[in-house]
């Protein structure tokens, strides 16, 4: 039996009541995805793209899905007070699947925007709902035929021609259930012509006991002349699996920025496959990894030059500690249609420790004479010179470790657009580093007694 | 007489395996300058690697008083606490790293060592300030990442800037002069002898003759093979620079 086997028998037994907890529009896809999975198989390790995380693996455990929508309440506060204060945002959050609303927060959103509930989307305005939906996420690919079976609710945004949106958006997702559970989550984002957003997502987990599986499936759909930008935090328990799968496609002279960061996790898998299909468009794709412990982080993008004059830039970077393993595959695609395209690829890569292991795959597939493209990987260590020199300047070892690590992301932090994140997510990977390596932090002053 | 700062007695100091170091005795007081002076490849640099604690280098034999420690057993940050500093040849680039944070680290880090409270921010920059003005550092360059893009004249000032913040009692300078063009050298120069007083000291490491025209030194030393062959007065640099090293290598193997 695979892993499918759980989830399509789930679906036979439960058909109707998930059907009856969603709305027509995310329904008319089901029985097509159904029939998909009936055929495929999910990724293993060692499929192509595939090298160092199966997906077979991660969807294997048997998590409970919560279809009959039993409503389970989360204290939404306590799991995202440490995460963006001060900063002014439109605040909606998902639990487990589920699309809430912060009191008000309509009311807030400029005359036309939207940024709601899915479901209640695909009920309220099928049309705009049907018109994107599952327009970039195929269902021949099986992982993306298993979210669509299964899902419910998700989040719409939708943003009108020429509104210019100031206040970020931010969505929290919630992981909270008395009983480990996969939770089908789905963003859908329609930018139309001229439009601008920005939209902050971050992923929780209330409590460390559960286990959690995380199917996600993202869509954006950017109008020529749309300014977007997608921010991802991840802080989840170790005992949480996250497999994503982010599909853009950008029009005439769009600019997208695409930004994840993975702080912690269980077993984290991000695709991101960015469609720049219109002249004239920029694209940014951005990330960091920090692992230590357990955890396993692997992204892998491509990002597909389909029309002329674009410009596309990613970088990625990774900081591993303790027994952490990461895996990045990157592969840039020019099209014989895409002349004077520049696309450039960065992936760098720290291992903390001698047990840590980073696997890297870059690749340029070009079939165009008028490009500049470029990749680059490198995997190392920490400077040993620079560290002796802050050391020599009296600097603690441990201090000067985590100084350094900061370093390393400080330009993935600065491709953020969002002036407060920016700052914020200093103080978070800063955080983030002392936490997983806090050996000598407070014992400086008892030494120097004992020296004496 | 002063007071002994540092005790270097019969040191010996290997580089993967190879033995660089092969005895080396030198005692430095309070108020003292020493230049070590010496051929290319006699060590010049291990010594004033060796005594920063830098751990690609191991210690075979000998040992070091620094006014009352044992120097070889503290790490490299305890010995900048207890007031060593050492002014690289190569100050080293920290991209991301900014000037700011980095200063605030070492002085706050020293002064946690002497259980004293941190220094607030404005404090803090006031003492940027005062320090920078030693030797005509630009604002700018202290807003930058450590010596990132720094010309070879300026890394050489953010070294004696560091050593000002710091206020060490004894300082290594390894070639300081070292890629400097005359204007540099002389404020470089001219830091050093502003912060020299009658409780620090300082070893000044230099091939030429030149840097001690500005720093002048009250005992030269000549540093071949790994042990200190020569010790004389200011004369005796005067003479290497006549004479060059030639005469000491044939009296040495002799």
């Amino acid at each position: 039996m695979n892993s499918l086997d759980q989830y399509i028998e789930l679906y036979r037994l439960n058909r109707e009541a998930i059907d009856n907890g969603s709305a027509p529009v995310l329904n008319s896809l089901r029985d097509e995805a159904f029939v998909q999975l009936g055929s495929g198989r999910l990724p293993r390790r060692g499929d192509e793209g595939y090298e160092r995380t199966s997906v077979e693996d991660m969807m294997a455990a048997d998590y409970g899905v919560n279809v009959l929508r039993v409503a389970i309440p989360a204290d939404v506060a306590a799991s995202f007070r440490c995460d963006v204060p001060n900063m002014s945002t439109l605040l909606g959050v998902v639990v487990n699947d589920e699309f809430h609303p912060l009191r008000g927060m309509e009311s807030r959103l400029p005359e036309g925007v939207k940024f709601m509930s899915l479901r209640r989307a695909a009920i309220e305005c099928p049309e705009l709902v049907k018109a994107h939906y599952g327009t970039l996420a195929p269902l021949s690919d099986t992982a993306v035929a298993l979210n669509t079976m299964l899902v419910q609710d998700g989040v719409l945004v939708y943003v009108p021609r020429g509104v210019k949106l100031e206040k970020p958006l931010q969505l929290v997702n919630i992981f909270s259930s008395p009983a480990s559970l996969m939770a089908a989550r789905r963003v859908l984002v329609v930018m139309e012509e001229d439009s601008q957003a920005q939209l902050l997502v971050c992923d929780h987990t209330q409590d460390s006991e559960q286990r959690y599986l995380s199917s996600e499936v993202v869509e954006l759909c950017i109008g020529s002349g749309a300014r977007f930008d997608y921010y991802h935090i991840e802080e989840s328990s170790s005992l949480t699996t996250r497999h994503s799968q982010l599909f853009a496609r950008q029009s005439e002279n769009s600019n997208l920025l695409v930004n994840g960061m993975t702080l912690t996790c269980g077993t984290t898998r991000n695709n991101y496959s960015l469609d720049i299909a219109g002249p004239g468009c920029e694209t940014m794709l951005s990330g960091m990894a920090i692992g230590s412990g357990h955890m396993h982080i692997d992204n892998s993008a491509v990002v597909r030059h389909l029309s002329h004059h674009c410009h596309s830039n990613q970088l990625l970077k990774y900081v591993l500690d303790d027994e952490s393993t990461g895996a990045f595959g990157g592969r840039i695609l020019v099209t014989p249609e895409a002349s004077f395209t520049d696309a450039f690829q960065t992936n760098r890569n720290m291992l903390a420790s001698s047990s840590a292991r980073m696997h890297t795959k870059p690749q340029l597939e070009i079939y165009n004479d008028e490009v500049k493209c470029s990749h680059g990987a490198t995997t190392g260590q920490l400077d040993a010179e620079a560290l002796f020199y802050m050391r020599t300047r009296g600097i603690p070892e441990a201090e000067a470790r985590n100084m350094l690590m900061q370093a390393f992301m400080a330009d993935v932090i600065d491709t953020v657009r969002m002036d407060g994140l920016r700052d914020r997510l200093r103080h978070m990977v800063e955080r983030r580093f002392q936490g997983a390596d806090c050996s000598d932090c407070a014992a400086s002053c008892r030494e120097v007694l004992t020296d004496d | 007489m002063n007071d002994i700062l540092i005790d270097i007695k019969n040191l010996h100091a290997s580089v993967e395996g190879k033995e660089i170091l092969k005895g080396i005795n030198l005692t430095v007081r309070q108020g003292e300058v020493h230049a070590i002076m010496g051929p290319n490849g006699s060590g010049k640099s291990t010594l004033s690697e060796v005594l920063a604690g830098n751990p690609a280098f191991t210690v075979t034999e000998g040992e070091v008083d620094f006014h009352g420690k044992q120097l070889l057993e503290l790490s490299p940050e305890n010995r900048s606490h207890e007031g060593l500093f050492l002014s690289f040849q190569y100050p080293v680039e920290i991209p991301g790293v900014s000037m700011v944070n980095f200063m605030r680290a070492a002085v706050n880090a020293k002064r946690k060592y002497l259980c004293e409270p941190p220094l607030t921010a404005n404090e803090f920059l006031k003492l940027m300030r005062q320090k920078r003005a030693i030797v005509e550092l630009d604002n700018k360059l202290a807003s930058r990442s450590v010596n990132e893009g720094f010309s070879g004249g300026e890394k050489k000032r953010n070294e004696i800037f560091q050593m000002a913040m710091l206020e060490p009692v004894l300082s290594i300078l390894d070639e300081t002069d070292s890629g400097l063009d005359i204007d540099a050298l002389r404020i470089v120069a001219g830091g050093v002898n502003k912060l020299k007083n009658e409780d620090n000291a300082t070893i000044v490491i230099t091939h030429y003759q030149r840097l001690l025209d500005y720093i002048k030194p009250d005992f030269v030393h000549v540093l071949y093979k790994g042990r200190i062959v020569r010790t004389g007065g200011p004369e005796l640099a005067l003479e290497l620079e006549e004479r060059g090293y030639d005469w000491i290598k044939e009296e040495v193997n002799a």
